[in-house]
């Protein structure tokens, strides 16, 4: 039902931004997904997160690949341009837009069968790359679009619709991520959107590559009892591990906390993220700490959600290649193109 | 005796530093205003196996490949019998008699010059023996073919110039091989070089450096690529001119971006992604690529996203041949994709045509908002060329195409990504981040209306399928013209070629007026084909159509797309891996024109 416009009818007094904006205005198109899908919930989550930071719409592009998790973008930011590639090959066009023009902020959503199978080799590289964006997978252990195949999230021994049995290993793309050296790794669950909102904000005002692995059940085809990636399977299983605060430097707000240790820790833009340690033994920072703290927590069948690893430390792709401050589409002939005279240089060093 | 042209052949080991000693004896011709054209024939391999440097020298502007060698440099055991073999009768064998020969042929003079064992006596470093011991060849044949001495004594000051410790020995090992060959033979021989003004303002450089310099001049800002032999040196050389242009002189900070990408995929999803977003954006490649690349080269053509891509054609198919150079790419990047697709394909002759088909292919690039892919191929991409001087309009600016601003958005009523408001098929796009209210749309290759907008209305679908083929007859307005050979054309019989096969071309008419043959020829430049190529084929009766590929893939084209009957056009053929002769030419066509009535039905000759 894409092609119906939302009503732009909205509650007078819905809150407004700094932008002056409501939240109807980082809505995108009415979701064809099926009812009751964990993706419509990140949607909404996006929606949340970039209408609270005050996000210029316009600023931001939204990049995906192919499956039902990349369809999302047109349901999110309507004011955004949009770019819906090619199964697997997200990563890329992001590296090359980002190249372009580092002054937008790029939100990539991405599936497991699109990221951890025909798009494992791009996803390593982009993280490889720093490539400064936050890539969302919308984790459901299924290929949705074409009707239920095991995806390689799919956790072995989970038990298909039609009753097979997965043979293969999974693959746990925050391990993934952390050992790569993404600089932001983080995992929701699209049922809890308390804990993933803030999650995203901190994600969209990190610098670097952010990763947000977020459960996702389908409820068409793998949210049944035997898989692990269904609504009953998480909420028994999950372990939540830090939860995100995020608060903007210049509000100096503080909130309440739980018992345990806080760490603030400065971003790239002067903002700060106070990390609520739920766990008080926890440390985000250590980058095999959290690798190990994973495999444990693995093998209890546990689920680890929260802000997992965070490097504030290295450098976004666009500083690794020591490029110019202009955005490159900025540029023009004055700036690109040498003159005549230069050419004959070279012409005469040809001779 | 031959004076300016001749064709000298270096048989050499790959990995022994020939290269540089070679690459200098002929860029000293070429400073002597003799033009030339040196071909490195060369083993897909570092190490260890033969490689050649065949060099052709000629002034009357006959630089195509040419069969049979007046002078061959044998400095491989390996090759040596084929080596030995392929020499002229009446010409020469130079050869290092250090080492005892059997030399089997009496009908060729033989030069013997003990390299070894002069350079051995001279210097002690191993190193050192084996790369003067080639620069001890060239010393040798500067006197025997009469080269001007002062001439590479000049270039060696200059290539080691800030590193002056190595000029002296260079220096040395060049009179080692002179002095001995000017003691021991009667200098110069009958085949020699002289001083002469037929290079004139003309430069010497490979195709690919040209193509990559085009693309600093065309503004590109982007370019990912992987490595690939033979496209590699493409994005090598944005990359050497980008550090000497595109720095920015307070910060010392990159006015570009150049990623080797993880693969082909990568390479052509950057340059994409890039393109998308506004900024000028290539890859190179070769024919493996294209085969990765055609999914995304799909999505290109269908949502309208512009992107630049040097397919620098090699031995196919599948690996193939890697070393070796072909045409036989044409229908594969023609029709890259699944699908009804087409694209503009534009076809180099030289490196001049390198350079000026960047800045060309980009600008159809942004104009059609399509895909543009740059046709070279092995031979004219790695290989020095005798080319025209590069030139730029520098009055022009950078002609982006239909994009639309932020006041210009104001202006119009509702934007719409694929609506044809000029009549031409080519709609009008924005760049991200334009307009807080106006001009976003989802580029995607799912089927869409004119606002971009998903639909799986088949009708819709097929209207955005017709505006797309209208697009790509506004582009035979656009693109680049056919040449023609001759000012007035009025033989029955045509001939048609491109790319690098017009080198041979001039010379192949020659052989073939003396036979009382005489071809209207044109040189096609670009696909679509402009309504000039159709016309010329419809005004010959027969037209024959050169190319480097076993299929006649370029014939196909033709054929397919003006819709001529193929009983007019004639193959001839040619896909050994070198290139097309002017020989090979004018002996395929003179013999399809004498066989009888019953053998014409046959069709086209291959070369073996």
């Amino acid at each position: 039902m894409t092609y119906i416009a939302k009503p732009k009818f909205h509650h007078p007094n819905l809150p407004r931004n700094e932008l002056g904006l409501t939240r109807r205005d980082y809505e995108g198109s009415m979701s064809t997904l099926c009812a009751g899908c964990g993706h419509d919930s990140v949607t909404a989550a996006i929606v949340e997160a970039c209408f609270e930071l005050n996000l210029p719409a316009h600023k931001v592009a939204k990049m995906s690949g192919i499956g039902c998790s990349s369809k999302t973008p047109t349901y999110f930011l309507s004011k955004s341009h949009g770019f819906n590639s090619v199964h697997g090959r997200m990563p890329s066009v992001a590296t090359g837009a980002n190249l372009a023009n580092n002054e937008l902020k790029y939100i990539g959503v991405s599936g497991d069968g699109d990221t951890a199978s025909i798009g494992f080799g791009q996803f390593a590289h982009a993280v490889r790359r720093q490539v400064d964006m936050l890539y969302v997978v919308e984790n459901n252990g299924t290929y949705g679009l074409t009707k239920g195949q095991f995806s390689a999230t799919n956790d072995r021994v989970s038990v298909g619709r039609k009753g097979q049995v997965n043979a293969f290993e999974s693959i746990d793309l925050v391990s993934i991520a952390i050992q790569l050296g993404a600089s932001f790794v983080a995992r929701g669950f699209s049922g809890d959107k308390d804990q993933l909102v803030p999650l995203m904000k901190a994600a969209l005002s990190h610098k670097g590559f952010a990763f947000i692995d977020v459960i996702s059940p389908c409820v068409t085809f793998n949210n049944h009892g035997g898989s692990t990636k269904s609504f009953e399977f998480v909420r028994d299983h999950e372990h939540t591990v830090t939860g995100a605060d995020y608060v903007p430097h210049r509000d100096e707000i503080t909130a309440e906390y739980a018992e345990g240790s806080v760490i603030d820790v400065t971003l790239h833009d002067a903002s700060w993220v106070r990390l609520r340690k739920l766990d008080a033994t926890y440390d985000p920072s250590d980058r095999a700490a959290a690798l190990q703290y994973m495999m444990e927590h693995q093998a209890k069948d546990e689920v680890v959600t929260g802000l997992l690893y965070l490097n504030t430390g290295d450098n976004e792709l666009k500083e690794k290649m020591d490029m110019t401050s202009a955005p490159l589409n900025s540029l023009g002939a004055a700036e690109l193109r040498p003159s005549m005279a230069t050419l004959d240089k070279i012409n005469a060093g040809l001779r | 005796m031959k004076t300016n042209d001749f064709v000298i052949k270096f048989a050499n080991v790959n990995g022994s530093g020939s290269a540089s000693a070679n690459a200098l004896f002929a860029k000293a011709i070429f400073r002597m205003g003799v033009p030339v054209a040196p071909k490195n024939i060369f083993p897909s391999n570092i190490q260890g196996l033969p490689t050649w440097f065949e060099v052709r020298v000629n002034d009357k502007g006959h630089l195509g490949r040419r069969d049979g060698i007046d002078m061959m440099v044998a400095m491989n055991p390996q090759s040596w019998d084929a080596d030995v073999a392929a020499i002229l009768p009446g010409g020469y064998l130079l050869y290092d008699s250090t080492f005892i020969r059997e030399i089997d042929r009496d009908d060729i003079k033989t030069i013997g010059v003990p390299l070894t064992k002069l350079v051995n006596e001279r210097f002690t470093i191993p190193r050192e023996r084996q790369l003067f011991k080639n620069v001890a060849y060239v010393g040798a044949l500067t006197a025997l073919l009469d080269m001007d001495f002062e001439v590479v004594r000049g270039m060696i000051s200059e290539q080691f110039k800030g590193k002056d410790k190595l000029i002296a020995p260079n220096i040395d090992a060049l009179n080692l091989g002179r002095e001995y060959a000017l003691k021991y033979f009667d200098c110069p021989l009958d085949i020699r070089v002289a001083t002469s003004d037929a290079v004139g303002d003309q430069i010497l450089i490979e195709g690919n450096a040209a193509a990559g310099l085009g693309c600093v001049f065309a503004g590109a800002t982007v370019a990912a690529w992987y490595p690939i032999t033979p496209s590699t040196s493409v994005a090598e050389a944005f990359e050497k001119y980008c550090h000497q242009l595109r720095i920015e002189p307070d910060t010392g900070k990159k006015k570009f971006a150049i990623v080797q990408a993880e693969d082909e995929l990568a390479a052509i999803g950057m340059a994409i992604g890039a393109n998308w977003n506004g900024a000028r954006a290539f890859t190179a490649t070769s024919g493996p690529g294209i085969s990765l690349m055609s999914e995304f080269l799909g999505l290109a053509y269908f949502a309208e996203v512009p992107v630049l891509l040097f397919n620098i054609q090699r031995g196919g198919p599948s690996t193939g041949m890697p070393t070796r150079t072909q045409q036989s790419d044409i229908i594969s990047c023609a029709y890259a994709s699944h699908g009804d697709t087409k694209h503009v394909l534009l076809f180099p002759s030289d490196p001049t045509e390198c350079f000026d088909f960047a800045i060309t292919g980009f600008e159809l690039s942004d104009g059609l908002q399509t895909p543009v892919i740059v046709m070279s191929d092995l031979d004219l991409g790695m290989n020095d060329w005798t080319t025209a001087p590069f030139k730029i309009d520098e009055t022009a600016d950078l002609n982006r195409g239909k994009v639309l601003n932020a006041e210009q958005l104001d202006e119009i009523g509702r934007f719409g990504r694929y609506l044809d408001v000029d009549g031409d098929g080519i709609p009008y796009r924005t760049y991200p981040g334009t307009h807080p209210e106006k001009g976003a749309f989802f580029t995607r290759g799912t089927s869409h209306d004119e606002y971009a907008v998903y639909t799986e209305d088949g009708k819709v679908n097929a209207r955005v399928m017709r505006r797309l083929a209208h697009k790509f007859e506004t582009a035979k307005t656009l693109v680049p013209a056919p040449e023609f050979g001759q000012a007035e054309q009025g033989a029955t019989m045509g001939l048609i070629h491109f790319g690098t096969t017009a080198i041979a071309v001039p010379e192949a008419m020659e052989l073939l007026a003396d036979r009382q043959i005489h071809l209207d020829t044109m040189r096609l430049r670009a696909f679509p084909f402009s309504q000039e190529a159709e016309d010329f084929i419809n005004s010959h009766e027969k037209v024959f159509v050169v190319e480097q590929n076993r299929d006649a893939q370029m014939r196909s084209l033709l054929v397919n797309e003006c819709g001529i009957d193929p009983a007019r056009l004639v193959p001839v053929l040619n896909f050994d891996g070198f290139p097309i002769t002017a020989v090979a030419i004018a002996d395929m066509v003179s013999e399809h024109l004498g066989q009888g009535a019953d053998d014409q039905a046959q069709g086209g000759f291959a070369a073996e």
